[in-house]
């Protein structure tokens, strides 16, 4: 059993279910958001985990049969199988308005300039690494996407093609 | 525009509905319900100072005051998308319920597919199908910009599509928005017309038949299907209709019409039509400042 670019597969619930190695589990996936971001289980409740290719993994609402080889299932996710997992813009968008934890807030002229895909030399006493950039919109906190935080340096990962225009 | 004028006989004022084909479109564009509410997003219009005009029949379509929605928050966040006034009736007509299983046929690039998951709370299973693979990805693209988790994507020729893959043994709902000869959209794209001929009108008539048979076969009995085409042929319209009433086991329904629109027609060019037909609507450009749109609701009796 192996990867597979053009076939979505189920992810193992847990550790002993897993059968192919390096392959992400619910549990772990559904517990890193919840530390990383202090988004909880519950939030998952009625999603299903879905890997295709190499460390892509999808978020369906619901379940269909496993494997299956079709052409999308749901959102993409998360990014597993690097040192440090990924979320993607898209998944912090619809998800991360319940983020406790590793949210940067922007200012207006901070926020522009994120989604604009620049990097910005920013004060953050918080974790290092992939965080939720944020800004305040319509009286209440909306988060922008992911941006990656080091060395003073907050990151726009914001992709080309989901950058705001000019 | 000579094209037109094979619809004077259908057509009420005539002349105004010509001038309307001329005119661009209002910017119009759909609150995406699973990210934000209407009121949340005319919060943030507001906040922009982009200002916005409501409709009485649809709460979720806004007319923008500007030509580039795309340049706004609320659409960096996914909370509207581009969506031709009329474009979001045929999700309404379908009236899709959260926990159905709903299909919708020829779905790129997906703005009728967002709406439908938007009627349904982001739950499932809706599957978007397409034949294209260029146009699916921008399916692709926009679903997930709208934040939808419930859709499951199949590249098949709606003709002959299989619910293997997704697991199912049938819907309880499909929308079919046909590929078309697009006469309706010549407001957005005025070169539309170009290439119009009667016999890609006949062609893509065939296309029409084959996908609209295979939905009512995959739907479950008592299941709806919505039948829509931004396009004024009859050929396309009511005849594709009345070819399936004669071999599929589904009556037209009526659905009540929020916009102001027209019957469909039971006579063209010396063809007779099932009487009803008459149960279509179809909505001409001046009638409502839209584009031209033909839509039917359909009940699976078998």
């Amino acid at each position: 059993m192996s990867n597979d670019g053009q076939r979505f597969d189920r992810l193992p619930a847990t550790d002993a279910e897993r059968e192919l190695e390096n392959r992400a589990t619910r549990e772990e996936v559904v517990e890193w958001w919840d530390q990383r971001f202090g988004i909880g289980p519950e939030e998952f409740e009625d999603h299903s985990f879905w890997e295709k290719g190499a460390g892509k993994i999808w978020v369906l609402h619901g379940a269909v049969p496993s494997p299956t080889e079709i052409e999308g299932l749901g959102m993409k996710f998360l990014r597993t199988r690097q040192e440090h997992w990924k979320p993607t813009t898209n998944a912090v968008q619809r998800f991360g308005r319940e983020a406790t934890r590793n949210v940067i807030d922007l200012d207006p002229e901070e926020a522009m300039a994120f989604v604009r895909g620049k990097d910005q030399e920013l004060e953050w006493d918080g974790d290092w690494g992939y965080l939720i950039a944020a800004h305040e919109i319509a009286g209440g906190r909306e988060p922008l996407g992911v941006g990656l935080y080091l060395h003073g340096e907050l990151r726009s990962v914001v992709p080309k093609g989901r950058r705001r225009e000019d | 525009m000579e094209v037109l004028s094979r619809y004077e006989p259908l057509v009420d004022d005539f002349e105004a509905f010509l001038a309307a084909c001329e005119r661009p479109l209002p910017s119009v564009v759909r609150v995406n319900t699973i990210k934000a509410g209407v009121e949340r997003t005319k919060r943030a219009l507001d906040e922009e100072g982009v200002d916005y005009e409501g409709r009485a029949w649809n709460p979720t379509v806004l007319e923008l005051e500007t030509g580039k929605p795309g340049n706004t928050w609320p659409y960096f966040h996914g909370w509207i998308h581009g969506q031709e006034e009329v474009s979001s009736l045929p999700a309404t007509v379908l009236d899709p319920q959260p926990g159905e299983r709903v299909l919708d046929a020829c779905a790129a690039p997906g703005g009728k597919t967002a709406q439908i998951a938007a009627l349904m709370d982001d739950t499932g299973p809706v599957v978007a199908n397409d034949n294209n693979l260029g146009r699916l990805s921008a399916l692709r693209f926009n679903a997930e910009r709208l934040g939808l988790t419930n859709v499951a994507v199949t590249r098949q020729d709606a003709r002959n599509f299989s619910l293997k893959p997704v697991g199912l043994d049938a819907f309880d709902r499909v929308l079919v928005d046909a590929p078309c000869s697009c006469e309706g959209i010549i407001r957005k794209r005025p070169d539309t017309l170009d290439e119009w001929s009667l016999s890609h009108v006949e062609g893509v008539s065939g296309v029409q038949k084959g996908i609209l048979k295979r939905a009512i076969q995959a739907t479950c009995e008592g299941g709806t299907v919505v039948y829509s085409t931004c396009t004024f042929a009859p050929e396309e319209n009511e005849a594709v209709l009345d070819h399936v009433l004669e071999h599929e086991d589904c009556r037209v329904v009526e659905f009540d019409s929020a916009l102001d629109s027209r019957p469909g027609v039971t006579e063209w060019q010396g063809e007779e039509y099932d009487a009803s037909v008459r149960k279509a609507r179809r909505y001409y450009p001046h009638h409502n400042d839209t584009g031209g749109f033909f839509c039917a609701k359909l009940e699976v009796t078998g």
